[in-house]
């Protein structure tokens, strides 16, 4: 009787917040149809100042039919998303401090969504929360490059327009892709700077990420291609190691490097933690590998240097910052129509300057920041202060 | 006496079979590479792996009375963070004062999940999983996202963990208080009554209440040592790698876990010991250490880990059986 | 006050544990609705039977690893290896997709792997029983994991969308109702009257009270023991499939943590882990106030920092609450089921 009495009252409850579902649904649902007019012309109104607004609403006229009317979910207000790869990152907080600002003087809103985990499930799940919250844009920094894609998709059928930066989603899920510097550049400028290092021979390795991140695993396919050139003959890559991005695997990988290979000359790591923890096991060693790669300048700070007892000459980055308004001016872009994302197509990016879309090596589109900047002791200290 | 000796006799050998997977292992690996056992690289594996043998120790005191806590990897980023933070902003601070910090935010949140387990009933797994979610987001939190990067430190705070002054310039600080940790431990659970007291919480918790020992102090004790030292190993783990990242320590739970059941404490309470939890944790650190020397692909380590530790409390499992069967023999005859 | 043993033995059935078990029921269905309040409160997009559904699928996945988890904590054990058996049996699938078989059978390997890497466990356990669940399957996680990483290296494998019953195991639709809800509500179903209605339920829970008294009142402990151990890897290759059917490709690196998402939520759902005390529909509501609550949270875009703090402390509190409210007011009786 009890049970029965039990699994009454759970249907009961279930089905009594399906139905609150369901009426909420039916409410809001004539409320957003009343919505896509009124506030849409509200806003207008409000934002008739801001002269990137008025185009917004012809953009979306524009892009009405081709969606066939499928663009109920951005009715009214227009806000932007940026999704990065995980929470309690610098890196990534710069990149949305860049997003931020830019937003910020368009006056547009902007969620920032940091999933507690770097992984393509967490993404998922905030992908859908952003869908259900009727956004306009996506901003994504991919933690899988294919895994997303269902997802993405998804978001692109309700009208939604999604951009990547940092680091890419396959061609099918996305619009445009900012990237930080082409894939090539950065191969060749690491490549160039091993080979300055070394001079021109001898034994140099790769400390990476996790052996599944996407954007490492780029770059060095990307090094290993400019590597077949003759003028790298003499350099002789002899492994590649994952430290997993976690500081105490790094320094286990470092260290198993330096004991492997006593002849080894350069270590390049192409990833933050991988560099710091590379350059703190080199320093303390006082070990004559030098260390070069991408990471962060205030992290870097102390381990730059032109003398023997830095373990870094010289490294490179991007400006996240910059990533982030690059990202923000996409979006803006694409919500108000003045992009597509296709191919040959321009557009000004406030004081970044113009920008020209271009096609991208994986078949889809992106626009390119700029060739990676070197940090050297010369530079280090007024960067260490800024990321 | 002669009791007693035959009790001794039996843990000792207990940890016999491990010392003897040890040794294999460590053939092994020197056989593979020779470079393994050197003076530099057993430094570095004592260095690198003081926060597994560390916190192997508190997690013991937690699983000897029956409990567990797998939200030391976010107290460990916790207290840690919350140190390093201070010290970026007081950077005129010795490292005396920081490491203090460390180990008080770490003693809090250790007599936090304690005070859930023991007053609030609330099973120690779920305590502290929900302790390990806590933690872990207060440790972004307080630190807005950012890093403490290695400039932001004092050279004082930095250097502590390479040098040697405590070890009277003959081996490394961390290794020192390593060392000077297990001697006090192995004291506390071999000669303190409250050391024997955790024992008999652990073994019969009734028996102990009946007998007149207060339960909850000594749960709350437990999860509070275990805070102390994981506080402790937030302090060494950023002045080692003069980092300090919100998502430091993450999974080490694991690791230490495994580190106390491969040198044989019971996750079931009431067994185990300071020289098993040595040698456990040392297993897991030439485990850590040995794997990329070995010379396999860097896809087939994880995969050789776990493979590892399987092996090991298998074998724990039958060299503790053939000596029950020995024993027994040897009392029938 | 016999600690364990009370609520198992079936002449007792009528009164105790029943009252016992409606309480601990009733406060979850408040804490449901409660949660289901406050999300439309915080929020206009929540109260939508399209989004709200939307929302099941995002945490569904990986509540089939719920159901046979709540099994395995009714015995008293832990499985934590469940994460690492849903990246092995998706990269299964994945690789003899690509191998050019159907995805019919690819599917069925993929339940294979998972069913063979729970059986591992079981065998494992039950041969050394010795060994604690935990240590084990923490191996068997490590050795799943790497397996997979073997087989991937860094690689991904993927091209499942282009199968399209297969795309529509996760974002298929019918109506309103998204088809893993279906399936998932059918599973439960059969767990649920598996647990609550028959000898074998009952078994799980005379071990789970006292594995010694079962095994003496003539239950074979370690063949259901193996079974269960058996069906979670089964179920986390279900979890798998719908995973690989949601991201459309498989990776080696997924669905980690996915162990203590479905302890927390089995647990919340009252399933202790000292065994033998719970019950199903606990578990089941449990998965959707953990799942409901954090899509509330996401549609405000609450900082998952933040999220984790008020996850954990809900956590806490909900396990510890009766606790102590209740204990004081009815001193002698059990008050969590």
């Amino acid at each position: 009787m009890k049970k029965k009495l039990l699994s009454a009252i759970l249907c009961a409850a279930m089905l009594a917040s399906v139905l609150a579902g369901c009426g909420g649904n039916g409410g809001s649902g004539s409320s957003t149809g009343g919505d896509a007019n009124a506030p849409a012309a509200d806003e207008g109104g409000a934002d008739a100042g801001d002269d990137a607004q008025a185009p917004s609403d012809a953009g979306d006229d524009a892009q009405a039919p081709s969606d066939a009317g499928e663009t109920s979910g951005d009715s009214g207000e227009t806000s932007y998303a940026i999704l990065v790869k995980s929470a309690g990152n610098p890196y990534n907080k710069k990149m949305i401090e860049g997003f931020q600002e830019v937003m910020d003087a368009q006056g547009a809103t902007c969620v920032v969504k940091e999933p507690e985990e770097a992984s393509a499930e967490a993404q998922i799940k905030m992908i859908n929360e952003l869908v259900a919250q009727g956004i306009s844009s996506i901003a994504i920094a991919g933690n899988d490059a294919d895994a997303l894609q269902p997802a993405l998709e998804q978001a692109m059928n309700q009208g939604i327009k999604v951009c990547c930066m940092d680091s890419a989603v396959n061609a099918d899920s996305r619009q445009l892709f900012v990237n930080q510097a082409g894939i090539e550049i950065i191969g060749e400028t690491l490549m160039e700077a091993v080979y300055d290092i070394t001079g021109g021979e001898g034994q140099w390795a790769i400390l990476s990420a996790t052996s599944q991140a996407t954007n490492q695993n780029a770059w060095i396919d990307a090094m290993k291609q400019v590597m077949e050139d003759e003028k790298y003959a003499g350099l002789e890559l002899v492994e590649v190691a994952y430290g997993d991005d976690e500081y105490q695997k790094s320094v286990d990988q470092t260290q198993a490097l330096l004991t492997n290979y006593p002849d080894l000359k350069v270590i390049c790591a192409p990833t933050t933690v991988g560099i710091m923890a590379a350059a703190k096991v080199l320093q303390d060693e006082n070990s004559s590998v030098k260390l070069t790669g991408l990471g962060l300048p205030s992290e870097m700070a102390d381990y730059i240097g032109a003398d023997d007892t830095h373990s870094c000459p010289y490294m490179y980055l991007w400006n996240p910052i910059d990533i982030g308004r690059l990202t923000a001016y996409v979006s803006l872009a694409l919500v108000d129509g003045s992009i597509t994302g296709a191919s040959g197509e321009t557009f000004t990016a406030g004081d970044l300057g113009e920008y020209t879309i271009s096609e991208a090596a994986d078949g889809g589109t992106e626009v390119v920041l700029g060739p990676p900047f070197a940090f050297t002791p010369d530079n280090i200290e007024e960067w260490k202060n800024v990321y | 006496m002669k009791k007693k000796f035959s009790l001794k006799s039996i843990t000792s050998s207990r940890e016999t079979s491990l010392v003897i997977v040890l040794i294999l292992l460590c053939a092994f690996v020197q056989f593979r590479n020779s470079a393994f056992l050197t003076p530099g690289m057993i430094e570095n594996l004592f260095k690198n792996y003081a926060v597994t043998m560390i916190m192997a120790l508190g997690m013991m005191c937690v699983l000897l009375i029956g409990g567990i806590d797998i939200a030391v990897g976010s107290t460990l980023g916790f207290s840690g963070m919350c140190a390093s933070l201070f010290l970026r902003d007081h950077t005129q601070m010795p490292a005396i004062v920081i490491f203090l910090i460390s180990i008080a935010v770490g003693t809090i949140c250790g007599t936090l999940i304690g005070l859930v387990i023991s007053y609030g009933k609330v099973p120690p797994i779920i305590a502290t999983l929900g302790g390990m979610y806590v933690f872990r987001g207060l440790a972004y939190l307080v630190a807005k996202n950012e890093w403490v990067s290695a400039y932001q430190f004092t050279d004082g705070y930095k250097d502590f963990a390479q040098s040697k002054y405590l070890g009277f310039g003959l081996v490394n600080n961390l290794i020192i208080i390593t060392i000077l940790i297990y001697i006090l431990f192995f004291i506390f659970f071999k000669w303190t009554t409250l050391g024997r007291k955790i024992y008999a919480v652990g073994s019969n918790a009734e028996a102990a209440e009946v007998s007149g020992i207060k339960i909850h102090r000594i749960k709350i004790m437990c999860y509070a040592i275990l805070g102390f030292l994981t506080g402790l190993c937030g302090a060494i783990y950023t002045s080692l790698y003069a980092s300090a990242q919100g998502d430091m320590g993450t999974g080490l739970e694991m690791d230490v876990i495994a580190a106390c059941v491969v040198g044989g404490v019971s996750l079931n309470g009431g067994r185990g010991s300071v020289v098993g939890v040595f040698l456990g944790a040392l297993t897991m650190a030439i485990v850590g250490r040995a794997l990329p020397l070995i010379g396999v692909s860097q896809f087939w380590q994880t995969a050789i880990k776990g493979l590892i530790i399987i092996v090991a409390v298998i074998l724990n499992v039958l060299a503790q059986r053939a000596m029950d069967k020995n024993n027994l023999k040897g009392r029938e005859m | 006050m016999a600690t364990k043993s009370g609520r198992v033995i079936s002449a007792e059935k009528p009164f105790n544990w029943k009252q016992a078990l409606l309480k601990w029921e009733v406060f979850l269905v408040i804490i449901f609705i409660a949660v289901n309040i406050m999300n439309a409160c915080i929020s206009p997009y929540y109260m939508s039977v399209n989004g709200l559904f939307t929302a099941t699928s995002s945490f569904l996945e990986k509540s089939f690893i719920v159901l046979p988890m709540a099994y395995v904590l009714l015995l008293g054990e832990i499985d934590i290896s469940v994460g690492a058996t849903v990246a092995l049996s998706a990269c299964m699938l994945g690789i003899s997709f690509n191998a050019g078989m159907p995805m019919g059978a690819a599917v069925l390997i993929c339940l294979l792997t998972g069913s063979l890497c729970g059986a591992l466990n079981g065998l494992i356990l039950t041969k050394f029983q010795e060994l604690a669940p935990m240590i084990v399957t923490l191996g068997t996680q490590i050795l799943f994991r790497g397996i997979a990483e073997i087989l991937l290296t860094d690689q991904a494998t993927g091209g499942f969308t282009k199968v399209a019953w297969f795309k529509n195991l996760y974002w298929g639709k019918v109506g309103p109702v998204p088809i893993m809800f279906i399936i998932f509500v059918i599973c439960a179903a059969v767990f649920g009257v598996i647990m609550h209605c028959t000898t074998f339920g009952r078994r799980m829970y005379a071990i789970g009270s006292n594995p010694l008294a079962a095994k003496y009142s003539g239950i074979h402990v370690q063949k259901i023991r193996f079974i269960i151990y058996t069906i979670t890897g089964t179920f986390s290759a279900v979890t798998a499939i719908f995973l690989a059917s949601g991201m459309g490709s498989a990776r080696s690196n997924i669905a980690s943590g996915y162990e203590l998402e479905a302890i927390s939520m089995a647990v919340l759902g009252g399933i202790l882990t000292d065994g033998g005390k719970g019950n199903f529909p606990g578990a089941i509501l449990a998965i959707f106030i953990l799942g409901f609550l954090r899509y509330g949270l996401g549609l405000v875009n609450v900082a998952s920092q933040l999220m984790m703090v008020i996850i954990g402390l809900l956590l806490i509190v909900v396990v510890m609450a009766p606790n102590l409210n209740l204990g004081r007011f009815f001193k002698k009786k059990g008050t969590r089921a």
